[in-house]
């Protein structure tokens, strides 16, 4: 049987940190974690150029869908292209994930479409902090 | 070329190398102001100027925040820093310096919380076996229209019951990390289509922990693990980005 706790590690070990031992998600998990944090996470305050990312869960969805096919495509060797789809192990497992996350979006427009796009972003500063 | 801003610090010395530099490979510069300083580099204007459009361009924007993320990641292995969300740009580094000064209040509170902590993540998943979750009931054909209803309504029922009672158990768990935790944070549980798991997410939790007590956290997730249904998954340490911002 496998562990119960299975450890994503984000950061390699430096410095007296103790790094969690790594075990790479096949799918990528971690890229949905960065993708969460980095995206809708982390001080929020106003740039010179506004930047409008309306729907964040639909955008993490679309960027994990290209990056889990590019991801796949490095693990595979660069001719993973030129082998027999059905000899490439991985190679279903990818369709099928990638036909979820098509769903998914096509789910979230059709969401998008129907309510207002009016969604946060650029809050002022990080001034909200007080309080 | 305008300025890219990824994190702001206080105690940041040099820089560690960043292997392929920042966004679009960028050199990483500091730009110190108002005892803070500013972890920035160059970006092209026009890859910025018009960002909405450039939402279509996935793989570009999918570049951005693995760079992104691996600037915060890398200088904050040896600093604390407080990360800025992806594609925060200003026009040039004088902007910089005077967001350093408007909300260096803010800045500073948000490094004093951090300093020290790393954030850990802990997901819960459903473990798949316990109910069929609705959806295996072709096991046997049923004799009516009647008697499928009713497998099903049961079925159905039992699926809401596990998730309940998933969920309370979620809540035990979050409760337990949260004791042991400067503060934390309950995120959404990531879809399905994002975890790639077939099971159902039912806790999604960050936890700000002072680094002293990282192992005194593993273990209690072993603990935990071991006296619950679900499967627990133990993410970190992170750049506390879950808790830079403000409200939950």
């Amino acid at each position: 049987m496998n562990e119960p706790v299975r450890w994503t590690g984000s950061m390699p070990a430096a410095n007296g940190r103790q790094g969690p031992e790594t075990v790479r998600q096949p799918g990528g998990t971690d890229l949905a974690d960065i993708l969460e944090r980095v995206l809708d996470k982390g001080i929020v305050i106003a740039g010179d150029i506004q930047i409008n990312l309306l729907d964040i869960e639909l955008l993490t969805i679309k960027l994990r869908l290209v990056v889990a096919s590019v991801d796949r495509a490095k693990e595979m060797g660069i001719d993973w292209w030129e082998r027999d789809p059905t000899l490439s192990s991985g190679r279903g497992e990818l369709e099928e994930e990638n036909e979820r996350l098509r769903e998914r979006i096509a789910a979230l427009e059709e969401a998008q479409s129907t309510r207002a796009p009016a969604r946060r972003r650029r809050r002022p500063a990080a001034q909200e902090e007080e309080a | 070329m305008i300025t890219y801003l990824y994190a702001v610090g206080r105690d940041l010395g040099t820089l560690p190398d960043v292997g392929s530099g920042g966004v679009g490979g960028g050199e990483l510069r500091l730009v110190a102001e108002a005892g803070l300083q500013a972890v920035v580099s160059d970006v092209e204007r026009e890859a910025f100027e018009d960002l909405d459009a450039q939402q279509e361009d996935l793989t570009w924007l999918a570049a951005v925040a693995r760079a992104h993320h691996g600037v915060v990641e890398a200088v904050g292995r040896e600093h604390a820093i407080a990360p800025l969300a992806l594609a925060t740009v200003y026009l040039d580094d004088d902007r910089v310096r005077s967001v350093l000064r408007e909300s260096r209040e803010g800045f500073t509170a948000v490094l004093d919380r951090i300093t020290g902590r790393d954030e850990w993540g802990v997901k819960a998943y459903m473990r798949p076996s316990g109910a069929s979750g609705g959806s295996g009931s072709a096991a046997e054909r049923p004799a009516s229209g009647a008697a499928y209803l009713r497998a099903r309504r049961t079925a159905l029922r039992e699926g809401d019951a596990a998730v309940t009672e998933a969920e309370r158990a979620a809540d035990e768990v979050d409760a337990a990390l949260a004791a042991i935790a400067i503060e934390s944070r309950r995120h959404p549980p990531q879809d399905r289509s994002l975890t790639g798991r077939t099971e159902r997410m039912v806790l999604n939790g960050a936890y700000l922990v002072d680094r002293a007590s990282a192992e005194d956290l593993r273990a209690l997730v072993d603990r935990l693990a071991e006296g619950t249904r679900l499967d627990l998954e133990l993410t970190g340490p992170w750049v506390p980005y879950s808790f830079a911002g403000g409200g939950a």
